[in-house]
C-alpha cells in the first residue's frame, strides 16, 4: 500500500467518515459543474428539497454543446438551448457562480479550473465529466464522476470512493527534438494498456515531468483517463506556484506565501512509497499517432502498423475491428494516412501554447484545399490572448476556421461533428467508434503539431519536417 | 428513502462479448442532450445495431435478459452515467465481466446496478452457453458470491464493500453522505485553501 504519497496526504486531510459501505467519504474542495451532466442531479436535489451543501465551493460553466460559431440565443439547436436554460435556471435558483459567455471566463471546464486558478495544488476536485484528471497537474485529485455523483457532490460536498493504489511512472533523460507532452502521454498509454490503470491514481514523476510546463502536464494528466487511471497528478513545484501566481482565484500577498506552504507540504515525500514503480527512458519516445478505435491503439510516427497477431487474447480482435473500422491495413505505414479534417482544440490540447505550436508550423503555409481545419480555443481567456498575439490571423491566413471557445468537434454534442465517413486527425484524447459525432467518422490522435502538419499535407505528417 | 436491499437477481443472460466496449458506443454523445434520463434506453448501442442485424439487445431471443455478459474494461471512456441508466432502463439488473472501467463501475454501483467479475474462461463458457440456449435462467447470488444456472454454479468477485451495500441496503449513498454534513464543515474548517488562507 502506498504511503505519504500526495494522494494519501491528500485523501487523509479530506476524509469526512468511514462509510457503513466500508468506502471513504472525501470532501470535495471544489466541484466544477456543466450543463450536459447535471440536470438530472439537480432534478434529484429538487425532488429531495434540499439545498447545495456549499455553493461557493461550486462553479458552473459551458461548454460541451455550445457552438463554436454563432452564439446568438436562443441557440438554434432547441435540445442544446433546453440544456443551457436548464443550467441558467438551476445556478441562479441554488446560487452557484455561473461563468458563462458574459463573464469573459467561459471555456471547457479542464481549460479554465487552472487558468483561472481555481483549480490549487491539494485540492480534491470532482466534476461530470471523466477528463477531471486534469486538474492534477496542478497536484490536486480531480475525480470525474456520474450524474447521480454530481448529486451527492450537490447536496453534500462529498463523495464515497474506494481508495486507489498509486503508481509512480517515472520518464527520466532527454527528450529528442520536437517531442510533446500529447507524444509522452500516448506512448505512456501504448505501454501500460488502456486497462493497464484501472484501480490506480498515476503520479508522473521524472526529469521530463520536472522540466514540464503546466500546460504539458495537463496534457498528460488529462488522458490518465484513457489509460485506465481514474487520477493522475504531479506533483506541485515552483512551476506550480509561479503559473498560479496572479490568477482570479488565487491567494494573494501574504496568503499565496502561506499557501505555498500548504502546498509544498501535500507533495509526495522523497520515501514516499508507492504500489508500483514504471520506467521510461524519454529518448526512446518518437511522435505518437493512434491508428485504432481506443487510444492505446498507436504507434510511432515512423513505424508500420503491426499485424494483429502481435496482440493476444481479445486484443487481437480489438486490433482487427479497429484496422476494420479505419479502414487501414497492417504492415502499411501510418504516414501519408489522407486525412479530411483537421482539429485543433479539446480539453487535451486547446491552450495557448498548443495553438502557439499551431501556429509557428502553420505560419506562411496553406491548410491542404481538401482538408476542413478548425482551430478552437479552450477558453474565452485562451481566445482573447491568441488574438492578441494575432494568431487567429494566422490560422485564418491559411485557411483554418477560427472558433469561439467549447469542447466542439472531440465529442459531436455541438453542430462540429465529422461527416459520414470522414477521417479527422485531432487533438482530442479519444479516438472511439463515432466519438467525433458521425457513427463512422474515424479518428487519428495526435500532437497539435501534427494535426497542424496533416492538415497543411492533407496525409498524416512529420511536423519536425516544417 | 426507502431501503433496497439487492440479494439476488434472478433472470436469463444476455451474451455482449468484446473488450474495451466504451461508454460513447454504450450510449453516443448526441443522445445526451437531454434534461432527464426518460427514454435514454432508445440510445443503447443504437449506432452499432444499425449496422449489425443480429445485435445481442435486437435479438428477439434475449429480450427480457436480466443478467449482460461482458468482456474487459467494460464501459470505459467518458463518464457519462447515461451509459448504465440506458441498460438499467432496457431492463438489465446486474452485469457480470472479466473488469470494468472505474468511473461505470462506480456509477452502476451508484444507482444498484451490481457489476461482477468472473475469470475470463468462466466469461467464455457463459457467453458461449447463452447463445447457444438463450433460455438459460441464472441467478446472481449477491450473498453466496455465485452464479448459479441449472446444478452448476460459477463463484462470482465483488468488491466487499459493495457486497455489504447491496446485502444491507445502503447502496444508496445520499442520505448517509447528507447526514454526514456537520463532520463535512468541520474538515472544511481544517482545510487551509477552505479558509482563503486567513
Amino acid at each position: 500500500m502506498s504511503e505519504r504519497t500526495l494522494y494519501d496526504k491528500v485523501w487523509d486531510k479530506h476524509t469526512v467518515s468511514k462509510l457503513e459501505s466500508g468506502q471513504d467519504q472525501l470532501f470535495i474542495g471544489l466541484h466544477l459543474i456543466h450543463e450536459v451532466t447535471t440536470p438530472q442531479a439537480f432534478a434529484m436535489l429538487e425532488e429531495l428539497d434540499a439545498k447545495v451543501a456549499f455553493p461557493e465551493r461550486t462553479v458552473a460553466t459551458v461548454d460541451h454543446i455550445i457552438p463554436t460559431q454563432s452564439l446568438l440565443r436562443p441557440l438554434e439547436d432547441q435540445q442544446a438551448e433546453l440544456m443551457m436554460a436548464s443550467l441558467e435556471q438551476n445556478v441562479e435558483k441554488f446560487g452557484i457562480r455561473f461563468l458563462n459567455k458574459n463573464s469573459q471566463m467561459q471555456g471547457i471546464v479542464h481549460v479554465i479550473g487552472p487558468e483561472l486558478g481555481l483549480s490549487q495544488p491539494g485540492m480534491t476536485i470532482a466534476c461530470g465529466d471523466s477528463h477531471t484528471s486534469t486538474h492534477g497537474a496542478m497536484g490536486a485529485l480531480g475525480f470525474g464522476i456520474g450524474t447521480t455523483e454530481v448529486g451527492h457532490v450537490l447536496a453534500s460536498q462529498t463523495l464515497s470512493l474506494n481508495r486507489l493504489k498509486v503508481r509512480r511512472i517515472e520518464v527520466n533523460g532527454n527528450l529528442q527534438d520536437g517531442i510533446l507532452p500529447k507524444d509522452i502521454i500516448l506512448r505512456i498509454i501504448h505501454d501500460l494498456g488502456i486497462k493497464g490503470g484501472i484501480g490506480h491514481a498515476y503520479e508522473y514523476a521524472g526529469t521530463v515531468f520536472d522540466n514540464m510546463d503546466m500546460e504539458g502536464r495537463m496534457t498528460v494528466c488529462n488522458m490518465s483517463i484513457e489509460g485506465g487511471a481514474r487520477i493522475g497528478y504531479v506533483n506541485p513545484d515552483k512551476t506550480t506556484f509561479d503559473y498560479l501566481s496572479g490568477r482570479e482565484f488565487t491567494p494573494k500577498g501574504d496568503d499565496f506565501k502561506k499557501a505555498q506552504i500548504f502546498w509544498k507540504s501535500i507533495a509526495s515525500d522523497m520515501d514516499a512509497k508507492y504500489d508500483d514503480t514504471f520506467e521510461i527512458d524519454a529518448d526512446s519516445i518518437q511522435p505518437m499517432v493512434t491508428w485504432g478505435i481506443n487510444p492505446g491503439q498507436s504507434i510511432g510516427l515512423s513505424d508500420t502498423l503491426p499485424d494483429p497477431s502481435f496482440f493476444s487474447g481479445e486484443d487481437i480482435k480489438t486490433a482487427e475491428k479497429g484496422f476494420e473500422f479505419m479502414g487501414l491495413k497492417p504492415g502499411t505505414p501510418i504516414r501519408d494516412t489522407k486525412i479530411d479534417v483537421a482539429f485543433l482544440g479539446s480539453c487535451t490540447n486547446s491552450r495557448i501554447s498548443d495553438l502557439r505550436e499551431g501556429a509557428r508550423i502553420i505560419s506562411g503555409r496553406k491548410v491542404n484545399s481538401k482538408v476542413r481545419m478548425l482551430v478552437v480555443p479552450g477558453s474565452q481567456k485562451v481566445k482573447k490572448q491568441a488574438e492578441e498575439e494575432g494568431l487567429d490571423k494566422i490560422f485564418e491566413e491559411a485557411g483554418a476556421e477560427w472558433r469561439e471557445a467549447g469542447c466542439s468537434m472531440c465529442l459531436g454534442m455541438n453542430p462540429d461533428k465529422l461527416v459520414g465517413a470522414e477521417r479527422s486527425i485531432s487533438s482530442s484524447n479519444r479516438n472511439f467508434i463515432g466519438r467525433q459525432g458521425s457513427p463512422r467518422g474515424r479518428t487519428h490522435l495526435a500532437s497539435p503539431a501534427i494535426v497542424t502538419a496533416s492538415a497543411i499535407e492533407g496525409r498524416i505528417a512529420d511536423p519536425r519536417e516544417f | 428513502m426507502s431501503v433496497e436491499k439487492i440479494i439476488q437477481i434472478t433472470g436469463r443472460g444476455i451474451p455482449l462479448p468484446g473488450d474495451d466496449i466504451d461508454t460513447d458506443r454504450i450510449t453516443p454523445a448526441r443522445f445526451l442532450k437531454a434534461i432527464t434520463f426518460d427514454g435514454i434506453e432508445k440510445a443503447l448501442f443504437c449506432d452499432e445495431r444499425e449496422n449489425t442485424p443480429d445485435h445481442p439487445i435486437d435479438n428477439l431471443e434475449y429480450r427480457g435478459g436480466k443478467i449482460m455478459f461482458v468482456g474487459k474494461n467494460f464501459g470505459s471512456g467518458s463518464s457519462r452515467e447515461h451509459a448504465p441508466q440506458a441498460l438499467k432502463r432496457f431492463g438489465i439488473d446486474a452485469l457480470v465481466g472479466v473488469s470494468f472501467a472505474e468511473i461505470f463501475a462506480g456509477n452502476c454501483f451508484a444507482i444498484g446496478v451490481p457489476v461482477v467479475t468472473v475469470d475470463p474462461q468462466s466469461l467464455q463458457t457463459l457467453i458461449s452457453q447463452t447463445q447457444k440456449n438463450p433460455k438459460i435462467l441464472y441467478e446472481l447470488n449477491i450473498d453466496k458470491k455465485e452464479l448459479f444456472y441449472g446444478e452448476l454454479s460459477i463463484s462470482i468477485e465483488i468488491q466487499e464493500n459493495q457486497r455489504s451495500a447491496f446485502l444491507n441496503g445502503s447502496w444508496n449513498m445520499l442520505q448517509n453522505l447528507i447526514g454526514n454534513l456537520s463532520k463535512a464543515r468541520e474538515i472544511a474548517r481544517e482545510l487551509p485553501y477552505c479558509n482563503d488562507f486567513k
